[in-house]
């Protein structure tokens, strides 16, 4: 891809590029959080709060990770709405808005499971509202409608290690929101972008 | 649109000519399969005139994000505690819009049903769309009123039950006009009635056939042009995405619980 069109920066802002760069300002800060976060439920909590309070610059830290993370999540369907206003999932990108959407998913698991890290009430509860629909699935969920599987073999048990929110729900929420997620994420994303190479570039000024 | 560009800037001599016939000829394939619409005449490098403009936005939000980061704290509550429910409990932001679904479906289906539906027609919009060409790269909503009415609709729903969830509930839930008193708990809402089963029925029955034949009758021409499976996974989610304010008026318009009643699932 050597040429683009002329004013491509226009009235649409970049939003896929300000979502690739949102992105990056968290996998930037994420580490150091992680130099101080243990995801042991008897500690995460006040991890955090040493990451707020005592840790030279923690808060700051903390802070562009969560805004930069709320950004992206506002970015990333804003820059689908772009994609369909301008028509830019016909051909010769389909597969790349196909590509798109596994992105916008990932992007909102991404948040889903970096919300609870810090174990707080708000963590806890927002993801026990997670988990109900979860356990409501039909067929697959205990409770759902049509369910055929017990409550300690259903998708509920498999995506919180247990019956309720404890150890095993903490431990894997931070396998995925530090190391499957984003990996998932970075791979899609330069998939994405070999595909608008692919496509011939972009279809249009943004 | 490469010829153009190499026409520009390739001084037309008889040997450049052959040289771009052959080109033409040895890339046809990939050209003809990249470029079939026109451009817009001008063109810029990606890197580094473009990469730099994209870095410019980037750094004006670098210094928006770092002047919120430095004046105002992610929040971080009390400790989670299985035992105390909060009565107040609100997902992070973006989530909010399900969980307001939440306050007229059951969790399968607001949790579930709903969000499957609107990834799974995400997934299929390229495939749905009949048009391969139409407004390709500009913003045609005149052309495209259809497709981009739908999406606008989807869309625009979403961050409305984002906002009421975020804006307009209060503890356990319930409904708050900007100048009430979110503190007062308000009394429990008034008895809600759900409609008999045979009424449920014939009430899903003829609102699915309502919304599956009437467009084909009245716009006949999309109807052959869509095709039938494209028009009937079409209509079917379209279907499903009015039914969602068609439930939040039944609620709170006429205290309907549900539409359906069956031992195993309710609508
Ligand atoms: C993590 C999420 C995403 C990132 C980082 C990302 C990044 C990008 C970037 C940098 C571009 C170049 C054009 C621009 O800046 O707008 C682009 C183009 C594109 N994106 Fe995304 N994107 C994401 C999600 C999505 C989603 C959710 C969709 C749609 C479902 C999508 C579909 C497309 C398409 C079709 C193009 C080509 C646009 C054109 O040719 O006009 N992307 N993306």
């Amino acid at each position: 891809m050597k040429w683009v069109p002329l004013g491509l920066v226009r009235y649409t802002f970049c939003l896929g590029g300000l979502s690739v760069f949102f992105f990056l300002l968290c996998i930037l800060t994420g580490p150091f959080l992680m130099l101080y976060y243990v995801p042991d439920v008897n500690r995460a909590y006040s991890d955090v709060m040493d990451i707020m309070q005592v840790v030279p610059f923690g808060a700051f830290v903390r802070n562009v990770h969560r805004w930069s993370a709320c950004l992206m999540v506002l970015c990333v369907p804003l820059h689908m709405l772009r994609v369909f206003l301008q028509a830019a999932y016909k051909p010769p990108r389909q597969l790349n808005w196909l590509v798109g959407i596994t992105l916008l998913i990932l992007t909102y698991l991404l948040c889903f499971t970096g919300y609870m890290l810090p174990w707080d009430q708000e963590a806890y509860w927002g993801a026990t509202i997670g988990a109900t629909m979860a356990e409501n699935t039909p067929i697959l969920g205990a409770k759902g409608p049509f369910s055929v599987l017990p409550s300690d073999k259903d998708i509920h048990y498999i995506m919180l290690g247990g019956t309720v929110l404890d150890q095993p729900t903490l431990s894997r929420f931070f396998f995925a929101h530090c190391i499957a997620i984003p990996g998932a994420l970075a791979g899609l994303m330069g998939f994405h972008f070999y595909n608008i190479h692919r496509a011939g570039g972009m279809s249009g000024p943004l | 649109m490469i010829e153009k560009v190499i026409e520009e800037e390739v001084p037309t001599t008889e040997e450049n000519k052959e040289r771009l016939r052959l080109l033409t000829v040895v890339r046809g394939e990939t050209l003809r399969n990249r470029d079939i619409y026109e451009r817009p005449p001008r063109y810029e490098l990606f890197f580094p005139n473009f990469v730099m403009k994209e870095l410019c936005v980037g750094l004006a939000f670098l210094i928006i994000i770092f002047t919120w980061a430095y004046y105002k704290d992610a929040p971080l509550y009390e400790l989670s505690n299985p035992a105390e429910t909060p009565s107040h409990i609100k997902a992070a932001w973006y989530f909010v819009g399900l969980q307001e679904l939440l306050a007229y479906f059951d969790p399968y289906l607001a949790g579930v049903i709903i969000p499957s539906l609107i990834l799974g027609g995400l997934y299929l919009v390229p495939f749905l769309d009949p048009d391969p060409v139409k407004g390709i790269g500009r913003f045609a909503f005149k052309e495209r009123k259809f497709a981009i009415g739908c999406f606008l609709g989807g869309y625009v729903m979403w961050y409305a039950l984002l906002l009421v969830g975020m804006f307009f509930r209060g503890t356990y839930w319930s409904f708050y006009w900007p100048w009430e008193d979110q503190s007062v708990v308000k009394a429990t809402e008034v008895a809600l009635w759900s409609f008999p089963l045979p009424a449920g029925i014939a009430f899903l029955v003829c609102y699915g056939l309502l919304m599956l034949l009437l467009p084909a009758v009245i716009f006949q021409d999309f109807f052959f042009r869509v095709g039938l499976i494209r028009y009937f996974i079409t209509f079917n989610l379209f279907a499903a995405m009015c039914f969602v304010p068609i439930k939040v008026l039944l609620r709170n318009g006429f205290h309907v619980k549900y539409v359906l009643v069956t031992p195993w699932f309710n609508i």
